[in-house]
This record gives C-alpha cells, sequence and structure tokens, in this order.
C-alpha cells in the first residue's frame, strides 16, 4: 500500500514520456534519433508541404462539419431521452459504440458503395462526414444527457407553469443549462473526428484526404521527423483547446 | 409533450437507422453472397463464407486476437486497478490526477501510436540509446511483434480501464476499508475480499471497454507490428482492399461482432449501469 | 481487576491544528466508559487512534500492558462499531459476522460456526444470517456491526456514536439493550458520544473532551453534580448562572411568598410558564437582569407572565466549580 504512489507514478511517467520525447525530438536538427541541436526545421517542412495543409484543411472542415451535425442531432437526442428513455436508441447508441471501427468503417463502406450502385454517389468529403457524424453521435448524446441528469426536471414544468410551451422551455430553460455539456460534447466529438483514421480511410475518396491518413502513409514509410513535428503540434493543439474548454467551464 | 421528444428523437434515429442498422445489414447480406473479381458481392446466395472461418488458418488468427485482446486487457488491470485507487484516495488532487490519465486520451491515438514507433524502431531512442551505452552490439527488435502490438494497445486504452475503476474506487466508503483492517484482515486480504469484490462492476466495464477495441483493432497491430502479425483487424482490412473477398470480409466483421455481442451479454450486469 | 486500556499524554495534530492535546486516561476493565463532548473536541480522533487509523503525534497508547503504537489496526485486538457500521455490502449477515474470525491472529477454529450463532442468538438476528446489509433495517445494521465487533472478542469494544444514525424512538430502546449487552458480555466499552442523556444513562465512568483537551473524568453522579469546569456544567445539562454560582434547574425553586432565611433567594419577574404536564417550565428574570429557568413541581402553584416571584435554591444545590 506504501508503493502506491511510485506506483501511480510509473504509471503517470508511462503514459506521458513516450509524447514527451516524441515532442522534445520534434525540435531535434538531426535527420536520425541523435541529438543535434534545437531547430525548427521540421516544422518549416510540415508547414512547406502542399499536401499536409490541404490535409489538414479537409481535417478541420470534415471536423466542424461532423461536430455541428452530431451535436444538434445528439443533443436532441439527449433531450428526448431524458424526457421518456427509448430502448431501441439506447441499445442501437450503445452498439455504435462498441463496434470494432473496423467494423463500422467495412459496414459504411458497403453501404455507400450499394448507395453508390443505385444511386450514383460517389465517395468523398460527404461521405467522410456522413460517417464522422455516425460514429460521433454516442459521445454527444452520452455526454450530454449526463448534463441533463444533473437537473432538476421541475424548472421545466415551473416554466410551464408559468405560461412558456413546451419548446420555449426547452430553449429558454433547459437548454442554456446545457451549454457546458453541449460544448464539451461538441469538443470531444470534434478530437474524435479529427482523430480517427481507420473509418476514415475505408470510406474517403480521393478528394477528401485527411490529416490523420497522410500521417498514417507518413508513419508507415518509416523515419520522418516531419511527423514528429506534425504530432507535437496535434498533441498541443487538442491540449491547448482542451484547457481552453476547461477554463470556459470553470468560468 | 410526445410530439417534442418524437421530433427530438428523429433526427439520431434517422442517422442510426441509415448509417449504422442498414449497414450492418447490408454486411449481413453481403456475408451470404459470392465475391466478385473485382470486389463487390453478387449472387449466388451461399454459406461458404461461414463455413471458411472455420478454416484452422482464420480460426487461429482470431484466437490469436482474442489473446492478444485478453493480454492487453489484463495487462491494462494490473496497471490501472492500482492506478486508479491511488486517484481514488488522493483526495484534493484527485482531479489533477483524473486529469493527467484522460489527457492523453483526447489527443490523437495516432500520434500515441507513432510516438511508440519512434521510440522502439531499430534505429529508434531505445536502441540508439542502448547502442550509445555499449549495453548492445546490433539493435534489438523491438518493433514489429506481438510484444510491441501489446504495448500499443495498453498505451491507446489504459484510459478506458482507469475511468470505470476510478468511478465504482471512489464511492467505495474508507470506513470499508477500515472495517476491514480493525476486523484483523491485513491490506492484501482487504484487496481481495473487500475491494476487489466491491469493484467489479468497473474492473468489468473497463475490461470490455479495453477489450472490444483491442479485438477489432487495426490501426495498432498495422503500425506496430508490421506484416508480421495478422490479427483480425488487418484480415478484414484486407478482405476488402487488396483480396477483394468483400463477402468474406464481411462475415469476419460479423464473427467479430458476434464476439463482441456475446461478451455484452455474458458480461453487463444490471448494476453496471451508470458505470459504462 | 486491572486497567485495560492506559492513554498516555496522547496528543494528535492535524497540520497545524491541535486535534487532541496530552489526554492522559486509564479504564479498567469492564467498565462502561464514554468520551463525551461536542463535534471537533477530539473524541473521534481519540477512538481512532486507539484503533490504530491514525498515529499519535506524541504520547501512547497501551493496552493489556502493550504499547500499541505503530502496530497496525489489524493489529491490535480493539474492535470499532463504525458509526455508518461500515458493513460490507456484498457480504450476507453471518459473512460480516465471521470477516474478524477469519483474518484474525488465531484464524478460523473449530468453534467459530458456534461463536457465529452464539452471537447473532444473543443479537437476535440468527434468523437475518443471510441477509445482504442493504436488506437490513437501521436497528438490525447496529445489531450485525456490534455482532462483528463482538465475536472477535476484542479487549476494548470501541463504538462511535452507533446510535446517531437510528430513528429517535429506536434510541432509546437499543441504549437499554446496549447497556445489558456490555454487563452480559462484560467486555470493556469505550463509547463516544455528543448526547450527554446517553452518556449519563450508559457509563460507568465519562471522560468529558472540550477543544482536544480533558475537562473532567469521574462518574455521571461526579459530572452532574460536582463539575469542575463551567463547560463540563453546561454541556451534561442546563445551569442556571446567578451572580457566578451554578443551579440546575430542577433544583432551582420558584414561589409567590417570601422564602425562609435558610435558604438563598432573589426576587425576580415570571416571563413565561409553560405547563409540560409533570412540571412547569418557568422562565424569570432577576433583578440584575440575568435570566433562571426553573422546573417547578405543578403541586408549587401557577405563575403568569409579570407575576412577581421569589427565585430560591439550597446552597447543597449550587455546583461548586
Amino acid at each position: 500500500m506504501r508503493l502506491l504512489p511510485w506506483y501511480a507514478a510509473a504509471v503517470f511517467v508511462f503514459l506521458h514520456l513516450p509524447l514527451l520525447v516524441l515532442a522534445v525530438f520534434s525540435f531535434n536538427e538531426s535527420r536520425f534519433t541523435v541529438w543535434e541541436g534545437w531547430s525548427l526545421r521540421w516544422y518549416r517542412a510540415a508547414f512547406g508541404d502542399a499536401q499536409l495543409i490541404e490535409a489538414t484543411w479537409n481535417s478541420l472542415l470534415i471536423g466542424a462539419a461532423a461536430t455541428a451535425l452530431a451535436t444538434a442531432a445528439g443533443t436532441l437526442c439527449a433531450y428526448g431521452l431524458w424526457k421518456r428513455a427509448s430502448r431501441w436508441i439506447s441499445t442501437s447508441l450503445s452498439l455504435s459504440l462498441v463496434t470494432p471501427e473496423i467494423v463500422m468503417g467495412i459496414a459504411l463502406l458497403a453501404f455507400f458503395q450499394w448507395v453508390f450502385r443505385y444511386l450514383g454517389v460517389r465517395l468523398g468529403m460527404h461521405t467522410v462526414i456522413l460517417a464522422h457524424l455516425m460514429f460521433c453521435l454516442a459521445y454527444v448524446v452520452i455526454v450530454v444527457l449526463a448534463r441533463l441528469r444533473t437537473m432538476d426536471r421541475t424548472l421545466e414544468e415551473a416554466a410551464q407553469d408559468l405560461g412558456a410551451t413546451e419548446w420555449q422551455a426547452f430553449w429558454r430553460v433547459t437548454l442554456p443549462a446545457l451549454v457546458p455539456g453541449i460544448g464539451a460534447a461538441a469538443l470531444l466529438a470534434f478530437t474524435i473526428s479529427f482523430d480517427d483514421y481507420v473509418i476514415t480511410s475505408l470510406v474517403a475518396g480521393v478528394d477528401s484526404e485527411t490529416l490523420p491518413m497522410v500521417l498514417y502513409a507518413m508513419a508507415r514509410r518509416g523515419a520522418n521527423p516531419v511527423v514528429n513535428a506534425i504530432s507535437t503540434l496535434i498533441v498541443f493543439g487538442l491540449g491547448l483547446l482542451i484547457v481552453a474548454a476547461e477554463r470556459m467551464r470553470e468560468t | 409533450m410526445n410530439r417534442v421528444r418524437a421530433w427530438c428523437l428523429a433526427p439520431t434515429a434517422g442517422v442510426l437507422a441509415t448509417l449504422f442498422l442498414i449497414p450492418l445489414a447490408i454486411l449481413l447480406g453481403y456475408a451470404l453472397l459470392t465475391r466478385g473479381a473485382y470486389g463487390g458481392a453478387f449472387p449466388p446466395w451461399t454459406f461458404e463464407n461461414w463455413q471458411r472461418l472455420a478454416d484452422p488458418l482464420y480460426l487461429g488468427i482470431l484466437g490469436r486476437s482474442v489473446a492478444v485482446a485478453l493480454v492487453s486487457t489484463a495487462i491494462c488491470l494490473v496497471l490501472g486497478f492500482p492506478l486508479a485507487l491511488f486517484i481514488a484516495r488522493a483526495g484534493r488532487r484527485k482531479h489533477l490526477y483524473l486529469y493527467l490519465v484522460i489527457l492523453p486520451f483526447w489527443t490523437s491515438f495516432l500520434v500515441r501510436t507513432y510516438a511508440w514507433m519512434f521510440l522502439l524502431r531499430d534505429t529508434g531512442l531505445i536502441n540508439e540509446a542502448l547502442l550509445a551505452l555499449g549495453l548492445i552490439e546490433e539493435p534489438l527488435p523491438l518493433l514489429y511483434n506481438y510484444g510491441a502490438v501489446i504495448l500499443g494497445l495498453v498505451y491507446g486504452y489504459l484510459p478506458f480501464m482507469v475511468l470505470p475503476l476510478y468511478a465504482t474506487l471512489e464511492r467505495l466508503d474508507p470506513a470499508l476499508l477500515e472495517a476491514a483492517a480493525d476486523l484483523g484482515a491485513r491490506p492484501w486480504q482487504t484487496l481481495r475480499r473487500v475491494v476487489a469484490p466491491l469493484s467489479m462492476p468497473g474492473i468489468r466495464a473497463g475490461s470490455l471497454l479495453v477489450f472490444i477495441p483491442c479485438l477489432g483493432a487495426y490501426l495498432t497491430p498495422d503500425l506496430l507490428g508490421g506484416g508480421k502479425t495478422i490479427l483480425v483487424g488487418t484480415l478484414i482490412q484486407n478482405q476488402f482492399t487488396n483480396a477483394r473477398d468483400w463477402p468474406f470480409g464481411a462475415a469476419l466483421s460479423l464473427g467479430v461482432m458476434a464476439v463482441v455481442m456475446a461478451l455484452l451479454m455474458g458480461l453487463i450486469r444490471r448494476q453496471d449501469e451508470g458505470v459504462l | 481487576m486491572g486497567n485495560v486500556l492506559e492513554l498516555n499524554r496522547l496528543t494528535k495534530h492535524f497540520r497545524e491544528q491541535v486535534a487532541l492535546e496530552s489526554l492522559d486516561l486509564t479504564i479498567p476493565e469492564g467498565e462502561f466508559f464514554s468520551l463525551l463532548g461536542p463535534s471537533g473536541c477530539g473524541k473521534t480522533t481519540t477512538l481512532r487512534l486507539i484503533a490504530g487509523f491514525e498515529e499519535p503525534t506524541e504520547g501512547e497508547v497501551w493496552l493489556r500492558g502493550r504499547r500499541l503504537n505503530g502496530l497496525r489496526p489489524y493489529e491490535r485486538n480493539v474492535s470499532t462499531v463504525f458509526q455508518s457500521y461500515a458493513l460490507f455490502p456484498h457480504l450476507t449477515a453471518r459473512e460480516n459476522i465471521e470477516f474478524g474470525l477469519r483474518h484474525r491472529a488465531g484464524g478460523w477454529r473449530a468453534d467459530a460456526p458456534q461463536r457465529v450463532r452464539a452471537v447473532m442468538e444473543m443479537l437476535q438476528i440468527a434468523d437475518k444470517a443471510e441477509r445482504k446489509p442493504a436488506q437490513l433495517s437501521g436497528g438490525e445494521k447496529q445489531r450485525v456491526a456490534l455482532a462483528r465487533s463482538l465475536v472477535v472478542e476484542p479487549d476494548v469494544l470501541l463504538l462511535d456514536e452507533p446510535l446517531s444514525a437510528l430513528d429517535p424512538n429506536l434510541r432509546k430502546q437499543v441504549r437499554a439493550e446496549l447497556k445489558a449487552l456490555q454487563r452480559r458480555v462484560g467486555i470493556t466499552f469505550l463509547f463516544i458520544t455528543h448526547d450527554q442523556e446517553e452518556a449519563l444513562s450508559l457509563s460507568d465512568r465519562i471522560a468529558v473532551l472540550n477543544a482536544g483537551r480533558l475537562e473532567q473524568v469521574g462518574t455521571p453522579q461526579d459530572l452532574y453534580l460536582r463539575p469542575k469546569t463551567r463547560f463540563a456544567a453546561g454541556f451534561l445539562g442546563p445551569v442556571n448562572w446567578i451572580n457566578g454560582v451554578g443551579v440546575r434547574p430542577e433544583a432551582t425553586r420558584v414561589m409567590h411568598e417570601r422564602p425562609s432565611e435558610e435558604v438563598r433567594a432573589l426576587p425576580a419577574t415570571v416571563e413565561n410558564a409553560v405547563f409540560l404536564g409533570n412540571c412547569i417550565h418557568v422562565e424569570a428574570r432577576l433583578a440584575t437582569g440575568e435570566q433562571v429557568v426553573a422546573e417547578v413541581s405543578r403541586l408549587n402553584g401557577t405563575f403568569r407572565h409579570g407575576e412577581q416571584v421569589h427565585v430560591w435554591w439550597r446552597e447543597a444545590d449550587e455546583l461548586a466549580l
């Protein structure tokens, strides 16, 4: 029992040291894993890579669209479930959470191919956005529902008692109180969307290569300090986003 | 009231139906069809794809995937349980520690996997350091084996284990631990007879949350295992790319789903609700 | 019989805060001893130091001539009945009671099942043996907690406000049973409470604690009738402070006519008189402005707001601090 803090410290080191080392070496002058001094050359290389920049824009665009759609649908859904549970929706959402990514990717690919055959729809940005909407949805519902469960149901009844319609009660009373939960849900949805490789790579078309796809291809080819630099940027970017969101939630 | 609720649920219901349930149904259809020369699935209807699942080659891969997922889950439990216990008992600083666990989970899974490539490869940091220290003559083969895959999976999914464990341990009344000691139980006995049984909901939830993605993992085996480690995720992906055998890939996918469903039904208890 | 428990200059500081300051106590074998005081007085800290949940900053705990300092809770032959009972929710009542027998030194002896049965019968919970704590009432939970601690035959049984979680009706009944139980098993009880009525009715001796310091130790009569400090006097029951002299309300009399010269008396005005059935609760104000409360027999007449009366008492009933 006295060893517990040391054990915990060791696990924390295991969780954080690899990313820290990666970040430090992204500033290495050398192409190899030998320290030759501080340098920003890999960051310059990353920003100079047109393919990377385009993929980043794609990722941001897909992330923004999928987040907006998933947050809107998921928030409404959570509200509906809070009013009264729906077994089949809850079950389907949970099932979507535990479906291995590769299976969901394959299923979506099969679906899009099938639709393509009959309706002439091609793979592209829109199919990626729809896929991301799908796998972000359950996360949004869970986060918003958790927030709703801490809320007092009688508030809406009080609003209606004072003459508000159901929609007015939702818009004027419940929704404002939900904003922090919705913000957290949107953030989670965005990070999941921004990070996804497996499903995206299956349903993406030629015009919709995302950042993880480019990174993945670079990483698979082997040593590349540019990947270190981009990785560091992603970790710090998302980290900042989360800290900022946390701050916003506190105030 | 019901009309408002119906409008609220409609968008999600629509998305779930068209982008989840129908695709799964199509997958089921594919699994009963015959492969086309350039992918796709065509009549005649057949059970051949399912029979192929029983092939020792594929059964072996499925068995190996289950084994890798089991080992990863066990390691996550061994690493995560003491950590969750520590955080649950950390008093005022527990939120900071919790944050430290969640933070890597919020950052990119791909980047976290890549970090281990960077450390483990032949010219990676660990090998370079050992070479420089003169401890080894030539690089150790750290990457591209099952050990590396398991390491990557543990690293990736450890937070999934810690969070539900923390949720149950945090609710554990400290007086129960004192009562156990008071009645003569040594720390180890308290852990075994009181803490472990009372944290079973968290252990079950955490194990499922780790085991399921590990079983279907594609990215980690591909990056850290290279071509030498074929697990079921890679096998499925292969059917839709190189092998162009969609019906068999669909059958494999549904086979994995069946394992997942069986686990869920077998392991989830009513008391686990709220933890998961 | 000798002393079973000795506390020697026992001191506990939490960071800068003093929880307990140099407490000396000796408790003889078989005594029902209470630690009485308001919350934060150090009584729970004392119990936790004896049980081994906390280590003292200074001072010593001796149990049957053995120094307990540094021993873990599972190495000490004391047993605690927790305020919340702390029953293991995943074990049945019987398994909870067996827990200590399975883990304590000496282990699971051949007579263990018999001892478990005996203690359950003594506490009248034999028919609840296979129930989980969630299926037990508050009173039953308390009995299981008592049984769990008694069955290991501790040198001292530590009870941390065990009646406070019960509803008031049950509390008086359980109080009587607890006293009878202690007489029957003969184990030394160290009882923690903030309720002076509980302490007075149960204890052989009481220690009054205030702000981490011992105010007084003594029998219930000692403490009630001969308190040494104003705090002890006030904590054990209401007191009228008249010119610096303390008189309990039941020793304070009120009458319309002038009392004899042998007693102490002061004129006063009735401010309120409440008929309580067995007595009349009279609040009167003295000429000095001090308020006096008296519990007067209804046979002594009736009193009305604004009446001029005489408040009197015997010198022997004054609390000599």
